[in-house]
Formats: structure tokens, sequence, C-alpha cells
């Protein structure tokens, strides 16, 4: 049980410490990354728990979702490259730190996995693990039948969201501004398409 | 589980989904073209999915009730009433929005479909009785509304309106979710009956937490206060229709299931939340009474109007009785009826170059340039005052007795206070239509479909709809009796 407890203090305390990071943390793209780190110890949490079904689904959709978001950020802030690499040596020993916690995570996580369940204890009623199944095959035997109906409406949330999204951004091609004529582009000669100019030293061209 | 039974009482949901994505298809292929058939389409599909639930109203004996897919979902005598409601209400949104749009070239198919899935997640929010129905049906029914909300584009005040809602309505249901967690983590499961039973003996503070922060989200989405700050914003932000839309059925559901989840996981311990309750009808109904005072845009003020009348509805739910909660229904139906009709004459005043009213100063002299718009405004206006021989009285007289015989007198007597400051408001509408000096411009004719539901509006407010009373009173102890079956 020790070995359980010791990574789940670490997970626990690591999850917390790197939340508190993304709100202090000036810089959008730190925020990000503390957010990440903490997405992975929230998975690691969960494997814990022998929920490794829901660890693989944080890791895959949220880490997944944030390094696109990650992406949207760089591209959409005006971030100056060269201030931040400027600061790599400096930072050389943290990110060092943080990639050696990471590996003891992940080696002691992989331990207590195969140590056995963390026990939180259940409240009543709470149905029992059915032992020698995986979470996978506990999920698709209930999510297609016991739960049908919340399946196929989730479907149309998501199908509803699709909408909401074209309806706000999709603009007509059709409208002028957006037509190509390839046959026009074609006949375009130089002598319509080009002007000969000999602008003054230090002159701009009027165009 | 029996399939057939779970299909056939979910019969309103699937109906209307099916309708949705053939119709969905024969906007992406018609193209503009076909709008007008999408929406006249959209609305006899809820007109039938309000008869097959009108069927199982009848059907169902009180008060059983058909439990669906194992015990996700109820059709009962209480879900049947709300959503007969709700889909009314949402036709009625469709019958008075389509000159509106097309005057402001808005007017899109998808408009139609989104409302007609909105509906799906209301009519699935009032039968939940399992969270995890509730949720997915408060996300399709919330996500639509976002939509909505912003679905003039092109308008500043409208893309505020739908970012405005969105971020603070994904905040709330994440208060909700959070809660809910919560509850099933002291439960240990997410079935309402379940979780009354894990809950007989005692609740856990833990638990309490979990309950406290599902009325703080579904307050959010009733907009009772202190979680009332976007409701004037996005009112008026959106297009009128949608404000029209979101005043209506979006509350039935939200109250509704507030109702259920109050009454029927947590009937044992109704102490724990009370209190909670009792706060926010009591600083809904002061709120909306003081705010809309100063306010100078009519949209604002029926937003608070709305917040205030979110008030007098909590305090049938403050009673925690069979009373209350059959008064809670009826409140419902009045309501959604002075809503739909005052915002309907609210679309209906247009300037001859299309400029919709939005102040006072637009409306004044309305009497003489628009006498029956005037007269409808004026009765739904001592109607949603609570003027005695119009029928909005009735509706918080109800709500008033059921609190008095719950021995709440002082609610009720602070309620009473409140709504008549609230009066001022109404009557100012009265007094600048009918009393002011008129002014230049001249109202454009409106289209066959308002001025069906505004007269519709007009006739049940007035002292004839107590004609109503009889089946309006049977209906919804119906309704309420069905929640208080297990008790």
């Amino acid at each position: 049980m020790t070995l359980q407890v010791v990574a789940f203090y670490l997970f626990a305390s690591i999850v917390i410490a790197s939340a508190v990071m993304v709100i202090l943390a000036r810089n959008p793209v730190h925020s990000v990354l503390w957010l990440i780190l903490a997405f992975f110890n929230a998975a690691g949490l969960m494997v814990l728990l022998h929920a490794e079904f829901i660890a693989m689904l944080v890791v895959i959709v949220y880490v997944g979702a944030v390094a696109v978001l990650f992406l949207f950020v760089v591209m959409m802030l005006d971030i100056d490259f060269a201030s931040l690499r400027a600061g790599f040596v400096k930072n050389f020993p943290l990110g060092i730190a943080v990639a050696l916690v990471l590996l003891a995570e992940l080696v002691l996580g992989i331990g207590a996995y195969r140590a056995g369940a963390l026990n939180l204890g259940a409240a009543e009623g709470t149905a029992a693990p059915i032992p020698m199944t995986s979470n996978i095959e506990s999920l698709g035997a209930v999510l297609y039948s016991e739960y049908l109906f919340l399946f196929e409406a989730a479907g149309i949330v998501l199908l509803v969201a699709m909408i909401g999204a074209i309806v706000l951004t999709h603009r007509d091609l059709r409208s002028p501004r957006a037509h190509q004529d390839i046959g026009k582009q074609v006949r375009r000669n130089p002598d319509e398409a080009t002007i000969m100019t000999q602008p003054a030293v230090g002159k701009g061209v009027d165009l | 589980m029996d399939y057939a039974t779970s299909l056939y009482l979910t019969g309103a949901e699937i109906g209307l989904s099916i309708s949705g994505l053939v119709l969905l298809l024969v906007s992406a292929w018609g193209g503009a073209r076909v709008t007008r058939l999408v929406t006249i389409l959209a609305a006899a599909a809820l007109f039938g999915a309000a008869i097959f639930t009108g069927h199982l109203f009848t059907e169902l004996s009180v008060p059983a009730a058909g439990d669906a897919f194992g015990g996700l979902y109820r059709a009962d005598d209480f879900s049947s009433f709300a959503k007969i409601l709700i889909y009314l209400a949402v036709i009625a949104c469709l019958m008075i929005t389509p000159k509106y749009l097309a005057a402001n070239g808005i007017y899109r198919s998808e408009y139609p479909i989104l409302l007609l899935f909105g509906a799906v997640g209301m009519s699935m929010m009032v039968s939940a009785v399992d969270l995890i129905t509730l949720y997915i049906g408060l996300e399709l029914s919330s996500l639509s509304s976002y939509v909505l909300a912003s679905f003039a584009r092109d308008d500043v005040r409208s893309s505020e309106a739908g970012l405005k809602y969105f971020i603070l309505g994904a905040l709330a249901s994440g208060i909700l979710l959070y809660g809910m967690s919560l509850i099933y983590g002291f439960a240990g499961t997410t079935d309402y009956a379940a979780i009354r039973l894990a809950f007989i003996g005692g609740i856990e503070t833990g638990a309490l937490f979990g309950i406290v922060f599902v009325l703080a989200g579904l307050a959010f989405k009733i907009a009772a206060v202190p979680f009332h700050m976007w409701t004037p914003d996005v009112y008026e932000g959106a297009p009128t229709p949608v404000t029209a839309f979101f005043a209506s059925a979006p509350k039935v559901a939200a109250v509704a299931i507030l109702m259920r989840i109050a009454l029927e996981p947590f009937a044992d311990h109704v102490d724990s939340w009370r209190q909670i309750v009792v706060f926010a009808a009591l600083a809904s109904i002061v709120v909306g009474a003081l705010g809309a005072i100063g306010q100078d845009s009519l949209k604002r003020l029926l937003a608070y109007s709305s917040i205030n009348n979110v008030g007098f509805i909590l305090i049938g739910l403050a009673t925690a009785t069979q009373l209350g909660t059959s008064a809670m229904m009826t409140y419902l139906v009045i309501y959604v009826v002075m809503t739909l009709g005052s915002f309907t004459a609210l679309l209906m005043l247009r300037a001859e170059d299309g400029r919709p009213f939005e102040t006072f100063s637009d409306i004044a002299g309305l009497a003489t340039r628009k006498p029956a718009i005037a007269w409808c405004l004026l009765l739904l206006m001592f109607s949603l005052a609570g003027i005695p021989p119009l029928f909005g009285f009735w509706a918080k007289f109800v709500v008033f007795r059921a609190a008095v015989e719950a021995d709440l007198i002082a609610l009720a007597a602070i309620g009473i206070a409140a709504s008549v400051i609230g009066a001022f408001y109404y009557l100012k509408f009265v007094k600048v239509m009918f009393f002011d000096e008129a002014e230049g411009s001249v109202v454009k004719t409106s289209p066959i479909g308002q001025w069906i539901v505004l007269i519709l509006a007009g006739i049940i407010v007035s002292p004839l709809g107590y004609f109503l009373n009889g089946l309006l009173d049977a209906w919804s102890s119906d309704a309420a009796a069905s929640l208080f079956y297990l008790v």
C-alpha cells in the first residue's frame, strides 16, 4: 500500500502545484505547458485508481486538444521567439528537473499500478468492479445497451455543436469577392497587367 | 430493459430528433429556397410531438409513470405537462420569427432546426430521472441557445450576447457538473431514486456541497438572483424572437428539472436546500422589481421582469408541498403566455424604415398609432403586474396561497410588497402608451403569425382566461401529484 500512497501524494501535489502555476505564469505559453503537466498528473491519479481507460482519455483528449490550442496560441499571439530562446540556458536546470520528476512518476506509477488499485473507499450501493475485466470491456458492455439513449443523445449534442460552428462562421463562397474566373486569368496579357514607371531617386511609386 | 416500451415512451424525443435530421438534409440540399418550408415542417413536427405527449398524458393513469431505458428517463404527468408547454412555446417562437429574421437578412433554415434540437434537449431535461440524462439534455438545449443568441452574427450586440451567454453558461455547467460529481461520489449512483435511498439516514457535508452547487448551476439557467447578471445583456443583444424563446421554453425546462431534483432525490432533506431557494426567490423578486425601474430599453425591462417572475415561481418550490408544485405549474403556463405575448408585441413594433422600437420614447402615444397592439400590451402589462381581473393575478394568487398554507407567511408578505414595487414599471408602459404625446414614426404592418400569437396571448391573460381555470388546475395538480407519487 505504501507505494501507492507515495505515488498518490506525488501525483496529487504536482497537479495542485502546476494548476497554481497555470494561473500565476505570466506567459500564456508557459501557462499551457503547466496545464499539460497538470493533465499528465491527473492521468497518473486515474492510473492509480485502476481507471486506465480514463487515464488514456485524459492524455489523448486533453493533452491532444491542449497541444492544438497551444499551436493556436503560438500562431495568434505575437511572441518574441528570440527572447524565449535567450532563456534556454538559464531555464535548462528547471527543464531537466521537470523531466526527472516525470520520469520518476512514470516508474512510480507503473510500479503502483502493478501493486494494485488504491482503495479510496466506495459509497454504499456502488457496483463492485468485475475482476479480470478491463475498463474498456466494462464500458463497452453498457455503453451501447444500457446507456444507448444517452450515447445517441450525446451524438446529437455534437451534431448541434457542428451546426452551430457552421452557422456562425460559414460564408457563402459564391459571393463575388471569392469568385475565380479562370478564363479571365488566362486571357490576361502583359500589356494590361503591367505598367512601366521611372520614379525619381528617393521618391516612391504612384500606384 | 424493454426496448419497445422505452422507444414508445421516448417517442416525442425520437420523432423530433429524426425530423431534425431530415430537415437538416432538406436544408443542406435545398439552400435558401426551402427556409420557409423547413420552418413550417419544424412547427408541424413539434405539433405532432405535442399531440403524442398529450396522448401519453391522458393514457398514463395518474400518477403511475413509465420508466424508459432502465431508469434513465421517466414519462409521467409532470414531464408530459412541461413538455407540451415547451413544444407549444417553441411553435409560437417559430410563428413570430420569419418576418423579423428576413428583414434582417438572417432568415436561414438552421434557425428552426436549432430550435427543434433545443426542444429535444429540453424535453430530455424534464424527463430526466438520472443525473447524466439531465446533464446531456441541458447541454443540448444550452448549446443550441448559445448559437441562437448570436444568430445575427454580423451584429456586434448579438455576437457579444452569444459570447457572454456561452462563457457564463459553460461556467454554470461546470459548477453543476462539479455538484453532480460530489453527489455521485457520496451516493455511489446517478439515479434519483437510488440517491434518495443512499441519503435516507442523513446527508453528509460533502453531498450537501453537491446540492448547493447543483442548485447554483440551475439557478444560473433560470436566471435567479444572484446568478442573473447575464440576463439583461443577453436578452438585449440577442435578436428579439430569440429573446422571446429564451424567456419562455428553456425557463420552463430548467424550472422543471429544478423541481424534480429538489423534490425527488432530496425530498427527505427539504431543510438542507429550502433556505437557498427562499433566498434566491426573495432576491430575484426584489432585484427584478428594483432593477427594472431605471431601464429605458424595453428588452432589458422585460429581462428584469422575467427575473422577477422566476422569484415568484421559486416561492412555490420553497413550500416543497404538492400544492406549491401545482401552483408552480400553473404559474409557468401563465408566465409563458404573458412573456411570449409581450415579446411578440415588441417584435411587431417597427418603424416604417424597419427600425425596431427599443425605448420608451419610441412607444409614446402608441394607443393613437396602433390601438390594437397598445390594448393587447395593456392587458399583458396589467397581467404581469398581477392586477386582479386579469389572469396574471391568478398565477400570483395560487403561489402565495401555497406559501401561506406552508407557513411561509413572511416570504409571501415580502413577495407581495415587492410585486407592488414591480407594478410601477408595468404601469409606466401603459402610461407612456396611452397618455404621452405621440411621435411621428408610423408602425409597419405585421405578419399574420405574430398577430395570432399576440391575440391568443391577449385573450388568455384577459378575464376570459378564467374559463381555462378548471382544466389548468386539474392538469397542474395531476402533474404535481406524479412528482409526489413516491413520497
